[in-house]
């Protein structure tokens, strides 16, 4: 080497590839005020929109009176599912195989249901206008439990009067949805019936809301003169819009240009297809003018996507020394009023099936049926990938009271069953290969950090107190140890609508050295162009600064399904390695030419390739990209392009050990945080300083779920927290410090090792702050009490276990 | 969350607003900091086709302390009175309330007048101001009147203010003795579960008189006299707080909601009293 040439490690660093907490590119913007959302699009003659909701949770319709609204200055039109029908659009498909009504066809199912969609020069004629229709309702009777849906005789869901058969096999009852079931139940049973100890419990995982920042909406311009439409709007997954967009209404999809601008978070609730997207579209074709859809919080609350809503009841089975021999798992899943569920295909319960979690468990059986209610339809994934929450926390629950049940400590029952090391990749008795892991190595680093032992002696010591009267103070120590399952998926059993879920990456570089990379994901938030361009930095040997990462626009952007369920790493980002592979292998064949050696005597080093055994021979990338766009080489095209559509082997299993430490005042209900320790394994580590913004990010949604965020609803179906002085999102001043630590164990199939980790924290997190307030509890009797823990809950249990006595 | 249409008046006097109000009455009310009137004017539950904003209007601002006296322009805001230094020491109780009432943004927005004349029983400044026996200035049509803050609430947001009449200020004697406001809500920005305001003076190692309020734990703020009497001439030992609070929990009247079941309110009120007793009783 000369001495003009930086060293290997310079070089590497300049690059900031993979391993580099480079600073998010996206935060200039952002931090400016400079993103452009959904809102900020104004485009000229544009015109609002805003509906006329039902205020009943169970009605039918019997009218609906527009003429005041029209007489109204400035109102264009109002769209009832009379006008949508002759179209076809009073009804659209939803993702989990139902329909769903665009604007109310002769009845409501929950309340906000859509209504009518009126169309004004501005936003607020458009809700006067909404005040000045009249529609006129007859009450029926509201079903909010689905257990009684089940046994009821009000039919909800009378358009499928008849059909015993549904998207996922036979319904048992008019509110009936499917039941869908994994495992060997027979074999189950007989472990139960034949096993040492049994324990059973009941957990309701309560309805929540993901309450992004940015509330959903759609911008519809369609083009009269050349037929077409452009549709922009928070979408997760901008490219299936457009294919949903083109099936429902007949446009040609190269006619349909989809694009979703900065998002400011979706966190699942920007994955499905609401009615104000449709209407928004219909009244751009009948205006012949764009129009503007945008709800506010409370319709964002109260109508689109919620997650949870899971009626979980457990069994599991172990010997006396603890060894789990078998997990029953019966779940009542409560839909709402249309099963409008995004998961793949053919899994109406998402990954449910993940509920044997990081054990050894080598029999299983898990049953979910989903019921129709009078509530808003949803059912995302709120944080984590598809009901993988849900099923952490049921495993998470069922090895605390297991260890009740033994009374074992429940470190100790968690380190008997982890899943070994040398058992990956492990077929679990649910149908998942999990692809690697190594849980004693996370777990055992995690209650050495946070001295576990000392933790206990503490715990006992202030329980001692506390039945001295010295206290009014107890400590809670919340144990989890999870296992993620994310990166759908496999094309051979994940597909949506249909279409697999693969993903995908297209690269040019630019003749002096720099590049552009368009991917079929779409970031929320999450940073995707900060840590793509560091994944090809590092297999294109191109600077990160150098390379522009572009999503959203479905006209430039290579078809993908998007992102959700943390697959955009593992899909979009193995397909990014993938194409920056192809980009390397074309990259050698010039290289070799420059230098005039084969192809196979110049090696990849960094930045350049160099002829092997002379490193002082070597041409950098910069000077191959040129050269692709300015030689003539025999038999290689010109230009440095490459397209990658990536449909991956496995999902990838992202898995962490996670410890709080609370202190609960038994007299008031507050839980006071002390500490909480994460240590996420997520394989290789992209960007350092965003997984930690994630984990961050990701915990304290797990702190509002678990401490104090529901939709709840009344017996009338009414919604109880459609506000955020209800809904609780925490603040600065309530979120907890928290301390982060990881193992790295690469994922085998994925090209670079990475697993995905946005979702982790929220997934480990839920259950790790409930078994805090859970393990406060222990030694005065408590087994399972319900979340969310908010003040009067804790107190309530506190009440109930005779503490105030 | 987009309001009904509605005129915007700014006037700059006080005899402007009144001739304002007179003439559209119902369907006119005055706008201070706007942070309790925006959110129901979005949320369409007041419908106001004349908003009178009284930004611009001279002679309703400043604090002034005189002779042992505090005055309190009604449109003073609350991140005024916590950053107010003389105000901090003469009636220290007022930051410690102040501090506990939404976020700084509503704080620099959100006027005592306004939080005071509102009537929604979540807000804090009522019942503090039961506690150190204010008297609210009213002007209407037919001059100015004081009306003590422990006669003004009727009901949720009813008071004995008239339509036509606007609050100027807010006087009260600098308190003495130890204080203590007490509050717990859900997180930053909420309102009370239950709070409760104490002025406690003590002489010769006991309780010589004691000013208890309760808030959010009715549909109006609750001034417990009978809580007071049981404390003074005590030691504030725990029989006392045990019998102050027993005499509160006979005053309050709360009802459920997503903050939490009766049951747990009257507890919860019970403990915050006791607690702000202890720390009035420790500062004495
Ligand atoms: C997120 C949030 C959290 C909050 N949390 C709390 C809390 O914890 N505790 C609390 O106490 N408050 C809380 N508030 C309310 C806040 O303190 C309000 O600002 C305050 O209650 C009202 O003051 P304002 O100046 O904003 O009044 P406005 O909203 O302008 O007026 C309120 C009412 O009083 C009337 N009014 C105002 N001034 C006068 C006057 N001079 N004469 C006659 N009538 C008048 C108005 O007509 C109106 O009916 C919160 C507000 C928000 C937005």
């Amino acid at each position: 080497m000369n001495d003009m040439t930086p060293e290997r490690d310079e070089r590497a660093a300049n690059l900031k590839g993979l391993g580099c907490s480079r600073k998010r590119v996206e935060d200039a913007r952002f931090t400016q005020g400079k993103g452009n959302y959904v809102d900020d699009i104004k485009l000229p003659g544009m015109l609002h929109g805003d509906f006329v909701r039902s205020p009943y949770a169970h009605a039918r319709v019997i009218s609906v009176n527009k003429d005041a609204a029209m007489a109204l200055p400035g109102v264009l039109a109002v769209l009832t599912a009379e006008d949508l029908s002759p179209l076809g659009l009073h009804w659209m498909p939803t993702l989990a195989g139902d329909k769903q009504m665009v604007l109310a066809d002769g009845k409501v199912l929950f309340q906000g249901q859509e209504v009518a969609f009126v169309v004004a020069e501005d936003r607020y004629i458009a809700a006067d206008a909404v005040e000045l229709i009249e529609v006129e309702y007859e009450e029926l009777p509201v079903l909010t439990d689905p257990f009684e849906a089940l046994k009821s005789d009000v039919v909800l869901r009378e358009d499928l009067a008849g059909q015993t058969e549904g998207a996922h096999g036979p319904r048992k009852h008019h509110n009936h949805i499917f039941t869908w079931e994994q495992g060997d139940e027979a074999a189950t049973n007989q472990v139960m019936d034949n096993a040492e100890v049994v324990v059973t419990e009941s957990m309701y995982y309560h309805r929540t809301h993901p309450c992004p920042l940015e509330t959903c909406g759609s911008v519809a311009s369609m083009d009269a003169v050349n037929g077409k439409l452009t549709l922009y709007g928070t979408f997760q997954a901008p490219h299936a819009i457009r294919t949903v967009v083109s099936l429902i209404s007949g446009i040609e999809e190269h006619n349909i240009r989809v694009v979703s601008p900065d998002i400011g978070g979706g966190f699942g609730n920007k994955v499905g297809a609401y009615a104000g997207y449709v209407c928004s579209v219909v009244a751009s074709i009948v205006t012949g003018r764009p129009v503007k859809w945008v709800e506010d919080r409370m319709e964002n609350l109260m109508t689109t996507a919620f997650a949870r809503d899971y009626w979980m009841t457990g069994k599991i089975s172990a010997t006396k020394e603890g060894k789990i021999t078998g997990l029953h798992c019966q779940v009542t899943a409560d839909h709402g009023g249309f099963d409008a569920c995004a998961d793949p295909t053919k899994f109406p319960a998402g990954f449910m099936n993940i509920c044997t979690g990081s054990y050894d468990i080598p029999v299983a059986y898990l049953a979910v049926d989903g019921v129709y209610t009078n509530k808003a339809p949803g059912g995302v994934s709120y944080r984590c990938s598809f009901r993988v929450t849900e099923a952490v926390y049921f495993i998470e629950r069922m090895i605390e009271v297991l260890a009740i049940e033994l009374d074992m400590d429940a470190a100790d029952l968690r380190r008997i069953n982890f899943i070994k090391k040398e058992q990956f990749p492990y077929q679990s008795a649910l149908g998942w290969e999990y692809d690697s892991g190594d849980y004693h190595r996370a777990w055992d680093k995690v209650m050495e950090a946070v001295d576990y032992e000392g933790l206990r002696k503490e715990q006992a010591e202030r329980v001692e107190a506390f039945k001295r009267g010295e206290t009014r103070t107890l400590m809670g120590i919340g144990l989890c140890h999870f296992t993620e399952i994310v990166g759908a998926g496999p094309v051979k059993n994940c597909d949506i609508l249909g279409l697999g879920m693969f993903d995908s990456c297209e690269i040019r570089i630019h003749p002096t050295g720099s590049a552009i990379a368009r991917l079929g994901t779409i970031s929320q938030g999450q940073g995707h162009a900060t840590t793509f361009a560091q994944i090809l930095a590092t297999e294109i040997g191109l600077p990160a600064d150098s390379i522009t990462i572009e999503e959203g626009d479905t006209d430039t952007a290579p078809y993908g399904l998007g992102t959700y369920g943390s697959r955009s790493t593992p899909v979009a980002g193995a397909a990014t390695a993938m194409a920056g592979r192809k980009i390397r292998a074309k990259a050698q064949m010039i290289a070799a030419y420059l230098l005039e050696v084969h192809d196979n005597d110049v090696e990849f080093d960094v930045d350049r390739f160099v002829v092997k055994g002379a490193p002082e021979r070597f041409k950098t990338m910069k000077e191959i990209a040129f050269a692709s766009y300015n030689q003539a080489i025999p038999g290689l095209e010109p230009g440095l392009e490459a397209v990658s559509y990536y449909d991956p082997p496995n999902m990838t299993y992202p898995f962490g050990a996670y410890v709080c430490v609370m202190d609960i005042d038994v007299d008031t209900g507050v839980p006071e945080i002390r500490r909480f320790y994460a240590l996420d394994d997520c394989g290789t580590r992209i960007n350092p300083m965003i997984i930690e913004g994630q984990i961050h990010g990701g915990l304290t949604e797990a702190f509002a779920v678990a401490l104090g965020q529901e939709i709840a609803y009344d017996k009338q179906g009414n919604v109880k927290n459609g506000t955020l002085m209800d809904f609780f999102l925490p603040t600065a001043w309530e979120v907890p410090n928290y301390e982060t630590d990881h193992t790295v164990t690469p994922s085998p199939h994925h090209p670079i090792g990475a697993k995905g980790v946005g979702e982790s924290p929220h997934v480990g997190g839920v259950p790790c702050f409930s078994n805090a307030v859970h393990d406060a509890f222990r030694p005065f009797g408590l087994k399972q009490t319900n979340m969310p823990h908010d003040h009067w809950r804790i107190w309530e249990t506190a009440n109930k276990l005779g503490l105030h006595d | 969350m987009i309001p009904a249409a509605f005129d915007y008046h700014r006037p700059t006097k006080v005899e402007d607003v009144i001739a304002l109000l007179e003439e559209h009455g119902d369907d006119a009310r005055v706008m201070a900091g706007g942070h309790s009137l925006i959110p129901m004017m979005k949320l369409r539950m007041a419908d106001i086709p004349h908003l009178i904003d009284l930004q611009d209007v001279g002679g309703l601002g400043g604090i002034s302390i005189e002779s042992g006296r505090i005055k309190l322009g009604a449109m003073v805001t609350q991140h005024e009175i916590i950053n107010h230094d003389g105000l901090a020491s003469a009636a220290p109780i007022l930051r410690e309330a102040a501090l506990q009432i939404a976020d700084p943004q509503v704080r620099y927005m959100g006027t005592i007048g306004g939080n005071v004349a509102n009537g929604d029983p979540g807000n804090d400044m009522p019942g503090l101001m039961q506690c150190i026996d204010a008297q609210i200035e009213l002007i209407g049509p037919g001059g100015t009147r004081s009306v003590a803050a422990r006669d003004y609430y009727e009901a949720a947001y009813m008071t004995d203010r008239e339509d036509d009449e606007v609050l100027i200020s807010i006087s009260f004697a600098a308190p003495s003795g130890g204080h203590a406001y007490e509050k717990q809500k859900r997180k930053i920005g909420d309102y009370a579960t239950a709070a409760a305001a104490v002025q406690l003076v003590k002489d010769d190692g006991k309780v010589a008189s004691v000013s208890i309020a309760m808030t959010n734990l009715s549909d109006v703020p609750v001034w417990s006299e009978a809580a007071g009497a049981a404390l003074v001439g005590t030691t504030c030992d725990s029989a006392a707080i045990k019998a102050a609070v027993s005499a509160m929990l006979a005053d309050i009247d709360p009802s459920e909601d997503n903050r939490g079941p009766v049951a747990f309110k009257r507890h919860l009120a019970g403990i915050i009293l006791s607690r702000a007793v202890t720390r009035a009783w420790d500062r004495a």
